[in-house]
């Protein structure tokens, strides 16, 4: 009998190898080593390190570490184009990204089977997913580079840009990094990851081959140190970061005491959601796009099954069906679901976690597949019988390990979705339109798929929310990341009002909850010659709390009523115009307070979200959602106008507030307790805490519910603040300059907001 | 099994997650050189070899009947190294079933009868039964039904599982093949409940098309019904076969369907048993191919024999 005659029993799957010889012969044409990509040269390094291919183990290239002398280089050579590179026209620039979006396509398949070599992911991955995404991000953000002078008029380029990119998507996390940078008229550094270097080596060349301007685009091979170099550079304005959390955290402390803008786009433990009308099949294989892509080695990874109880048992048979037809093996195979684990570390780890998984009790099905001798494979696994409190259920594993768990109704569902720390992704399935929509508002994460999951495109902000970290990559969103705010200065100081003392001694409290409350501490402390109350921890515990009960409520108010309660609060200021005369605020500043507090009463109903344009036929629109429970530290002159500044933006886009005023001159603040009272706000979404800054700095830059912090009152509580955030990855937004608070800006919204996009695929 | 209406109407299809998963599906799955050239000697063996024009005279018939029982040359057969094969049935008209049966005698080769007012099933209902009784005396083995679409389309599920019903018990002996005209049920929800009536009616195949729809067989249709068959085994432990026709020209394509038939429903489903493509020039792509594998040199249609 003939082969072919053998094979007709059961008709298996042969090898069906991609090519290899161009990417080696590339290799080959480098002898096998590298060097970094600095000021248009390719500059060798002292000492080397090997890249291998996880598939088999063997050594793919030697990369350069790049040394701090060569960082410095790089930052000299950044400098000196950075002027340049911003004074070529938009068209300019608009037509380098092009070419690069041009010659990624002609190189499209060396691109992808390199980047397979280097990464270990399927082929269909790497020539169907990342590769095309690469160019269309290239050629969105073209668009952007043309458009930049006409829609960003409010905001510069903030300068030098170090990028420090993981593993799991090489290429695609550099031109999320590089794209939007580029196009917004910065210059950068980019450290691909240590274990993935090659295909970011090959983008130098194209870069080089389209005539970037020498020192636009530099590329530094290395390790975590070569990383941390870039960070604590003293000539890089901003750090984009996507990777682990762990460093996320060391990040956003190294850069405290800087001005440096940070983006970090971190972990995540993205629930995947299943209710009991969806299409079940459909939905095994949106998991099967959620945990068995790229290894589950991705940080939105669906990774957290959550089924309606009743259709449980039969989800999970359906995966373990499905399971056993997941193809595992050589990654250039072009009829393989599963590649190679990245590195042995890796393996360990998830090896380690599945162990401790099944030691705490959960059930572990592994798909009957052949794995591969050589190389790090790991197969397609299923735990149920998985708790909240299991570990597995909690940390990111990053691998391909489902973790499943049920719910019984559409709020339990929410709770579980939300019952982490991290919120990058989400995943919905359902066939009833309003639980889709109502589910996906509810859910804490910058990302909601309904009906699919691990969609990307140029045009949708992706990041995340909580210890997923902050900024967006992608869409109008994702630009600010490359942007200054042009903060308007001050050109003329408001003249102070006179004090008029009462006969009657007046009390001033704090407000939390609603109500004024006496300090915790019963100390007081003077200011402007007058006592006032001084918050303390227990105090600022006690405001959190108010203010989360509160937000959660608030956060729900129709737009339209939060409108009208600033209006309501503009109108009883007015009234007490007296009393704030006597509180020493002017009659220039008290008129620009009703003006500004009008202005946030009309734009509360007003900063709409989007409807991207992705090219499939899908929906994908945006919500501008609040940012949770917010402290903001007012500047210490304008007492009156740069507290409602501070405030009611923050107030009108849905958080609650935990308002520290002036601490020189808290008097305005202490009369707007009487005013709040007054106008409908509801118990605790506004709070006030008088004390001198650096007393409470501490507290609330550590207190973990707490999701962002404002501060506006010098460069030393602004360190204070942006170091200790770390803890819960809070968000900060610190100005030390004085600004002219009397010009509102869409920047106050934009940053009192997060942004979520959420994709409707949708078909009849 | 008796009508099962929970079962029918909790039956939801989200169209753009089944063509996410049909678009991808065929790039993750492909199959080369020898592996390839047995896919493609599999597909020979389920063509239902069709001929359905209102120009079929008998000269045809005998053209497409003698292509069925050689379907690949001696000289191509013997350098793969596989044993004589035949495609899976011959597909006439009621008109040619008689000359196709004496035509096939021997050779093992069923011949399968469109039926019940083909294509649009519109035809008096007792009409469309006594065409049944005819194509079966005349000896066809397999009678190939259309679905009254307004039935599906007014989700009047019980009368069309009593008309499915009635097919099968007209049919006998013979295997039916229900045809769901899936281009004209205007959802996936659709053809997924009409899917699961016929089955619980008694049908052997549910198959895509008549070829006459303006859309026919699609890879998102097949994966629909595959994963109902799928689901009614499960409930029944009956295993039904699937035929995709119409549009299926090209040797790629038909290693698409065989390799969607292993990844959703297993082997069993690659054989002409419960396996069947509906189409009339896919052959002479496939010979094309099978040369290219022997030789390493594109052929040319004019170097094969007509069927």
């Amino acid at each position: 009998m003939s082969k072919v005659a053998d094979l007709l029993e059961s008709l298996p799957y042969g090898p069906a190898p991609e090519d290899h010889k161009a990417a080696f012969a590339w290799l080959d044409a480098h002898n096998r080593t590298f060097g970094s990509y600095i000021n248009g040269e390719w500059v060798s390094a002292d000492k080397t390190f090997v890249s291998i291919n996880p598939a088999d183990g063997s050594e793919l290239a030697q990369i350069g570490q790049t040394s701090p002398e060569q960082i410095n280089q790089a930052v000299e050579a950044a400098t000196v184009a950075l002027p340049k590179w911003q004074a070529l026209s938009a068209q300019k620039r608009a037509e380098y990204l092009y070419a690069i979006a041009r010659q990624i396509q002609k190189h499209s398949r060396l691109f992808a089977v390199l980047e397979t070599l280097d990464n270990g992911k399927p082929i269909r991955e790497t020539r169907d997913i990342d590769i095309p995404l690469v160019a269309r991000h290239f050629y969105y953000h073209a668009g952007w580079a043309k458009l930049a002078d006409s829609e960003f008029s409010e905001y510069q380029p903030v300068g030098v840009c170090g990028q420090i990119i993981p593993w799991n998507f090489p290429l695609l996390m550099l031109c999320w990094k590089i794209a939007p940078a580029l196009a917004m008229g910065n210059v950068v550094i980019l450290k691909p990851a240590e274990f993935t270097s090659l295909t970011a080596l090959l983008f130098a060349e194209i870069c080089d081959q389209v005539g970037i301007p020498k020192g636009v685009v530099n590329i530094v091979t290395g390790d975590g140190e070569t990383g941390r170099a870039i960070v604590e550079h003293p000539g890089i304005h901003k750090i984009a970061f996507t990777g682990s959390t762990e460093v996320g955290r060391i990040i956003r402390k190294a850069t405290a005491n800087t001005d440096k803008k940070l983006s970090l786009e971190l972990g995540g433990k993205s629930p995947f959601i299943v209710f009991e009308d969806a299409d079940l099949d459909s939905a095994v294989e949106g998991l099967v796009d959620a945990i068995w892509f790229n290894q589950g080695q991705v940080c939105c990874a669906g990774s957290r099954l959550l089924v309606q109880e009743g259709v449980a048992e039969k989800l999970y048979a359906k995966i373990r069906a499905r399971m056993a037809t997941l193809r595992v093996g050589n990654p250039l195979d072009k009829a393989v679901d599963l590649g190679a684990i990245v590195d042995r570390t890796q393996l360990e780890r998830i090896t380690e976690l599945v162990e401790q998984g099944v030691s705490e009790g959960a059930s572990k099905y592994q798909a009957p597949c052949d794995l591969p001798t050589d190389g790090f494979y790991f197969p397609p696994t299923l735990l149920t019988d998985v708790e909240p409190a299991s570990t597995v259920a909690q940390v990111e594993i990053f691998g391909p390990v489902l973790v499943a768990m049920t719910f019984r109704t559409p709020a339990e569902a929410v709770a579980l979705a939300n019952n982490t720390v991290y919120g990058l992704a989400s995943s919905v399935w359902t066939q009833n339109l309003d639980i889709a929509h109502d589910i996906a508002a509810q859910i804490k994460a910058g990302t909601v798929w309904v009906n699919c999951t691990n969609q990307f495109d140029a045009s949708a902000g992706f990041g995340g929310y909580r210890e997923s970290g902050f900024g967006r990559e992608g869409g109008r969103e994702g630009l600010y990341e490359y942007l200054k705010w042009k903060a308007p200065k001050v050109t003329k100081s408001l003249p102070n009002g006179q004090v008029s003392s009462s006969d009657i001694d007046r009390t001033h409290k704090l407000y939390i909850g609603g109500k004024q409350a006496r300090p915790d501490g019963g100390y007081s402390f003077t200011a402007h010659g007058q006592e006032f109350a001084l918050a303390n921890r227990k105090d600022l515990r006690n405001a959190v709390e108010a203010a989360a009960t509160a937000q959660s409520g608030w956060e729900k108010t129709a737009a339209f009523t939060r409108s009208q309660i600033l209006y309501y609060i503009a109108e009883n200021l007015q009234a007490a115009e007296q009393q704030f005369g006597n509180a020493g605020v002017s009659a220039e500043e008290f008129e620009q307070a009703i003006s500004l507090t009008f202005h946030y009463a009309a734009t509360a109903d007003k900063h709409d979200g989007q409807v991207h344009q992705p090219p499939m036929r899908a929906m994908v629109y945006t919500r501008n959602e609040s940012l949770g429970v917010v402290a903001s530290f007012a500047p210490e002159s304008q007492p009156l106008l740069g507290f409602l500044a501070v405030t009611l933006p923050l107030i009108a886009m849905g958080n609650a507030v935990i308002a520290v005023p002036s601490a020189g001159n808290p008097l305005p603040a202490a009369e707007l307790m009487r005013v709040l009272e007054a106008s409908d706000v509801p118990a605790g979404v506004f709070n006030i805490l008088t004390a001198p800054h650096a007393d409470l700095e501490k507290t609330i830059a550590d207190h973990l519910g707490i999701d962002a912090v404002w501060h506006f009152s010098g460069a030393a509580g602004a360190e204070v603040i942006q170091s200790l955030s770390a803890g819960n990855l809070k968000q900060t937004w610190c100005i030390s300059d004085e600004v002219d608070f009397a010009q509102p800006s869409r920047e106050f919204l934009r940053r009192a907001t997060q942004v979520k996009n959420i994709w409707v695929p949708y078909g009849a | 099994m008796p009508l099962d209406m929970d079962w029918v109407m909790s039956l939801t299809v989200n169209r753009s997650a089944v063509e996410r998963r049909a678009d991808t599906f065929t790039k993750r799955r492909t199959v080369k050189r020898e592996f390839q050239a047995a896919y493609l000697i599999r597909a020979i063996e389920c063509i239902d070899l069709t001929t359905l024009s209102g120009d079929d005279t008998p000269g045809n018939v005998h053209r497409l009947c003698a292509k069925a029982i050689n379907p690949l040359s001696t000289e191509t057969r013997e350098a793969l190294g596989i044993p004589k094969i035949h495609t899976g049935a011959v597909c006439v008209y009621h008109q040619y079933v008689a000359e196709a049966v004496r035509l096939l005698a021997g050779t093992g080769i069923p011949v399968a009868a469109v039926s019940t007012g083909f294509p649009a099933g519109l035809s008096p209902f007792k009409q469309r039964l006594e065409e049944i009784h005819q194509s079966v005396k005349d000896g066809a083995h397999e009678i190939d039904i259309v679905i009254t679409r307004a039935h599906v389309l007014r989700c009047d599920w019980q009368a069309l599982y009593e008309e499915m019903q009635a097919f099968r018990e007209a049919c006998g002996e013979a295997h039916v093949k229900a045809i769901l005209a899936t281009g004209e049920l205007g959802t996936l929800t659709n053809v997924a409940r009409a899917s699961a009536v016929c089955m619980m009616a008694g049908a052997d195949f549910i198959k895509t098309s008549t070829g006459k729809e303006p859309t026919n067989a699609t890879l998102p249709y097949a994966l629909v019904m595959a994963r109902l068959i799928r689901e009614y085994q499960e409930r029944t432990n009956i295993k039904i076969g699937f035929k995709p026709a119409g549009g299926i020209r090209t040797a790629k394509q038909a290693c698409e369907y065989l390799m969607l038939m292993k990844d959703e429903l297993g082997n069993d489903w690659l054989s002409p048993h419960l396996f069947r493509i509906g189409a009339s020039t896919l052959l002479a792509d496939i010979e094309r191919q099978l040369e290219h594998h022997l030789s390493g040199r594109y052929s040319a249609f004019n170097r094969h024999p007509m069927g």
